[in-house]
């Protein structure tokens, strides 16, 4: 705790590059102190070092946040040309990638993951916002024939005054899938960042300044969950909140939600994706998604391919080439171009999945490779396969958030089906094949919100997403996206006879 | 004329502005000369003198140009939305840096005047541009999901080649409206200018070519309609025609296109009716009615060329109108920074639209302002025609019922909604209509009967990128701006893929 925190520090990157890091609370395009100058500390997960500290917010900061953001509401932003939110949605994706190796380092020291991870959520960054861009002046609504007694037209108005609580495995991605739709329907926001990674955001809000957009518009802070957080879920002036992390929270803020306003609600939560491997997949490439379905971002994704169900006619050569794959991924220093899984987010996230890995082992579960921390300095996790695992052990109902899969054997397909939708999550599933009629059947047939084939872990800014079940509540990008940001008026004008 | 001119010159604006004027035509990303030799002399409006000359195309440089976009949409198919967009979004940005030039040198080739007009038009290129770059990545075809035996979907396919025809009153514009959609769906163009205002858009091939589309997506060609447009429609290695000028060549290139049957859409001409109620705001009206005539020099498909005044404040109305067309609506040259009406682009139509006031005359209306070519000084020298208003017109007169494009305006008497609705249709056209009241439901349910693609209510030409724009009957077919001008450049294919109906 310290008054004495600067609210910029200079920050020498790995690279050698020395950039500005604001550390303050971003409201009204300015970077201020909480009311209570109490700050935090900011940890890199690969060396367990402090890198800075930031400034916290509590509930009296949030108020303050929301006043701004209500302001902007009610000036002209929302109203007035909305071709002014396209060019200032675009300047902002061309400044994201002017400044994309300082981002992705950034991105790698704050939350631990490889370079080649946070260069990927740089570009997809700034592909999204650019998305974003375009629909600002496309929204519409319809006019309906009723008969000549009537004049009946919808408009889609901008909710207003929005809270986002974001999480730590995408810090910069994730802000982006926020602001971008906020922005483009001329809502205001008050974001908030996750406390073990408040670092990117506040260095984005700088381009938000640079970009045009209005003071006000975006407000970002950093703070906890139980204050911040449950302050932006609970606040009374604040029409909608979106959240991204854990099912548990997400409970918690729909409450919150519901017992202080009934704010509209749209949650991303948590998943235990099945990964679906049949007899006529292609060996090679179908390991390739394995890989990427459960070890890129150290495994640390909502819709993470965390059980894999393999056909048994391929299953002894897919569970070798698998552990084969595994074995040879680089694991540790982010910043070496070769590292493909850096860190773990933080030691409480280290401490959960290794005690994931030990519950598995108790429950009988066969070690196939990893298993273990690596080193014992920074929050490294081997990449982990089990295998000989049933339906109801631990590690293949929970979500465990970390490089640890399961691997089980299938016969039929409708066996197969069955397994995938036994789970109270719902974010997506991953179907390998040659046969395109079971591709599509199968897909028509499990009960997730996105399914990949002959893919996996692979996103576009048009095309939505979002869980079935307890993985939440709406759709994150595509068309879909504006439909969190805005709601529906009817008016029905009725005509002299 | 077949002179040797060379592909690119030197010009000097009448404001002082350099630039190097290209006068080739744009095939595959650069400048060549038609095959022919052939050329055509741009005229400046307020002098009668020749701007520059550029190259003609004939129907063996259409070939050409349609082979170069053949070529070119095998690979320009399989760029993506998102990178479409992007190049889109480049243009416009470039084109953004030289919005001043643009606008002089649209000034300079079609008469119109520079700070009343061709500013605005250019900065309404740049955000057309915009508005479709964002819709290049959001194409979407349906699922349709009735038939769970089948997986059934659309995909809205570019067309392929387009060839599309602009005319010359909103030269730059035209092109916007033409281009940005076609090339946000994934087509490629082959564009053929109006032989009277060639030189904007061949400097603004240039940018299409520095912001790096590839070779051959699009094509400028100057040329005839007789010669590079018949061909152009009438084309068998083109997939649809675009076209905007008058109803009787809309015609044939409709008829042109049958040959390999290919999509046609049409902007043609227009006597948009403007319909003043006794309840109207009148000065309002006055003022909406002036921009609805008097705006480009009368020379707009949607003018607002006749208007129905209601007996009971009709002279009232042509009272304000009058002086404030006077006040308002200076005649000047195109570099003239107070002039809002410059000259008409053409000798041909300057005598045309005089010919029109002088049956006028003879149908037996009454001129209660102008009526005459503008020979003040050097005005004489170009084709500048007075604001010219008619009153005491009758349903079945020639200036009552022809398009006339030029800044004369006929005003008539109604006394019920029936009648002036009646008067409303009674012409071949149904572009636009405007109508002046307080009442919601008269308005709704007047523009409900009044014929027209268009109906501004309490305004006049108040068009906007995000809205379409198009005409009924003899106005055309299709629609331009808006997610409907982007639809009239895809095609959708039916996908079905059987999921089990097995024989």
């Amino acid at each position: 705790m310290s008054k004495a925190l600067p609210l910029s520090v200079p920050i020498t990157l790995p690279n050698g590059i020395i950039y500005e890091q604001p550390t303050g609370l971003f409201i009204n395009n300015e970077f201020v102190y909480p009311k209570q100058h109490k700050t935090f500390a900011v940890l890199s997960p690969s060396t367990e070092e402090e890198i800075t500290q930031v400034y916290e917010a509590f509930k009296e900061d949030v108020d303050t946040a929301v006043d701004a953001a209500n302001a902007a509401f009610h000036s002209k932003w929302s109203t007035s040309d909305p071709s002014t939110r396209t060019r200032v949605l675009y300047k902002l994706a061309d400044l994201v990638e002017e400044n994309a190796e300082t981002l992705a380092y950034i991105e790698a020291l704050d939350n631990g993951k490889s370079l080649q991870c946070s260069r990927g959520d740089v570009a997809l960054t700034a592909a999204y916002f650019r998305s974003c861009a375009g629909w600002a002046d496309k929204i519409k609504g319809s006019v309906i024939e009723t008969g000549d007694t009537h004049f009946n037209y919808t408009r889609r108005e901008p909710i207003g005054v929005c809270g986002q609580i974001i999480p730590w495995n995408f810090p910069l991605l994730m802000a982006s899938w926020k602001l971008g739709p906020v922005l483009a329907t001329g809502c205001t926001t008050v974001l908030k960042t996750a406390e073990s990674t408040p670092l990117s955001a506040l260095f984005l809000a700088t381009l938000i300044k640079k970009a045009g957009v209005p003071a006000g518009v975006v407000n970002v802070i950093s703070g906890f969950g139980p204050t911040a957080g449950a302050a932006v879920a609970s606040h009374p002036k604040i029409k909608k909140v979106a959240f991204t992390g854990s099912t548990n929270i997400g409970r918690v803020i729909m409450k919150a939600a519901a017992d202080s306003n009934l704010k509209k609600v749209t949650l991303e939560l948590g998943g235990k994706s099945p990964n679906i491997v049949f007899n006529d997949a292609d060996v090679k490439s179908t390991i390739q998604h394995l890989v990427t379905g459960i070890f890129y971002n150290t495994g640390e994704v909502c819709c993470a391919g965390s059980r894999i169900y393999v056909q048994s006619g391929i299953y002894n050569d897919i569970v070798a080439e698998f552990k084969r794959a595994a074995e040879t991924l680089k694991i540790g220093n982010p910043f070496d171009e070769e590292t493909f899984m850096g860190a773990q987010a933080s030691q409480q996230q280290l401490d959960k999945i290794l005690r994931y890995i030990d519950l598995g082992k108790k429950e009988g579960a066969t070690v196939i490779t990893g298993g273990e921390r690596l080193g014992s300095k920074g929050y490294f996790v081997k990449p982990t396969i089990f295998g000989d695992v049933r339906e109801d052990h631990q590690i293949v109902r929970d979500e465990i958030f970390g490089p640890v899969v399961t691997i089980t054997k299938f016969e039929t397909i409708e066996e197969v089906i069955a397994l995938a939708n036994n789970s109270d999550y719902g974010l997506a599933a991953g179907v390998h094949t040659d046969d395109l009629n079971k591709a599509i059947t199968v897909a028509n047939k499990i009960n997730s919100g996105t399914i990949w084939v002959n893919t996996y872990n692979d996103f576009h800014p048009m095309v939505p997403f979002g869980g079935y079940s307890q993985s939440g509540i709406g759709r994150e990008m595509g068309e879909e996206a504006l439909d969190n940001y805005t709601q529906v008026k009817a008016v029905r004008i009725g005509l002299k006879q | 004329m077949t002179v040797s001119v060379p592909v690119e010159y030197e010009v000097t604006l009448p404001d002082g502005k350099k630039f190097e004027q290209p006068a080739g035509l744009f095939i595959n990303n650069e400048f060549v000369k038609s095959v022919s030799g052939k050329t055509i002399d741009s005229i400046n409006p307020a002098t009668g003198e020749v701007n520059g000359s550029v190259y003609a195309a004939e129907a063996e440089d259409v070939d050409i140009a349609v082979d170069a976009a053949r070529t070119a949409f095998k690979s320009w198919k399989k760029v993506s939305g998102v990178d479409r967009g992007k190049l889109l979004f480049k243009f416009a940005d470039e084109f953004e840096k030289q919005q001043a030039l643009l606008s002089s040198i649209e000034a300079w080739d079609s008469g119109k005047t520079k700070d009343q007009n061709a500013i605005y038009d250019v900065e309404e290129c740049i955000a057309v541009f915009r508005y479709y770059a964002g819709w290049a990545d959001k194409i979407q075809g349906k699922l349709i999901q009735n038939d769970a035996k089948k997986l059934a979907y659309t995909v809205h396919e570019p067309f392929g080649v387009c060839g599309q025809i602009i005319p010359w009153n909103y030269p730059l514009l035209m092109a916007a409206w033409k281009l940005a959609p076609a090339l946000a769906a994934g087509n490629v163009v082959v564009l053929k200018t109006s032989e009277l205002t060639p030189l904007s858009l061949l400097y603004v091939a240039k940018i299409f070519k520095k912001v790096g589309f590839p070779p051959g997506v699009v094509n400028i060609l100057s040329g005839y309609g007789a010669t590079a447009g018949k061909s152009l429609a009438s084309h068998l290695g083109v997939d649809k025609i675009a076209f905007t000028g008058s109803t009787a060549t809309g015609k044939l290139i409709q008829q042109a296109a049958s040959a390999n049957l290919k999509a046609v859409t049409l902007e043609c001409g227009g006597k948009s009716p403007l319909i003043v109620r006794s309840d109207a705001d009148i000065e309002q009206a006055v003022k909406w009615a002036a921009i609805g005539i008097m705006s480009n020099q009368g020379q707009i498909c949607t003018s607002t060329s006749r208007i129905y005044v209601h007996e009971d404040i009709h002279d009232e109305f042509v009272e304000q109108y009058k002086a404030h067309v006077i006040a308002d609506y200076k005649q000047g040259e195109m570099f003239d920074g107070d002039a809002v009406v410059g000259p008409q682009v053409s000798k041909v139509q300057h005598d045309k639209i005089l010919n029109y006031i002088s049956i006028g005359k003879e149908e037996g209306a009454k001129i209660v302002l102008g009526g005459e070519k503008n020979t003040d000084g050097a005005l004489s020298k170009g084709y500048f025609i007075k604001p010219t208003i008619f009153t005491e017109v009758q349903p079945h007169m020639r200036i009552v019922n022809e398009e006339i494009f030029g800044p004369v305006v006929v005003v008539g008497k109604f006394k019920t909604d029936e009648e002036v609705v009646k008067y409303a249709n009674s012409t071949q056209y149904g572009l636009g209509a405007a109508i002046f009241t307080k009442d919601i439901t008269v308005a709704h349910n007047m523009a409900s009967d009044i014929e027209a693609g268009m109906v501004w209510i309490n305004s006049s030409n108040d068009s906007d990128i995000h809205i379409p724009f198009g005409g009924v009957k003899l106005s055309g077919v299709g629609r331009e701006l808006g997610e409907y001008g982007l639809s009239m450049y895809t095609q959708a294919k039916a996908v079905h893929v059987n999921l089990g109906t097995r024989l």
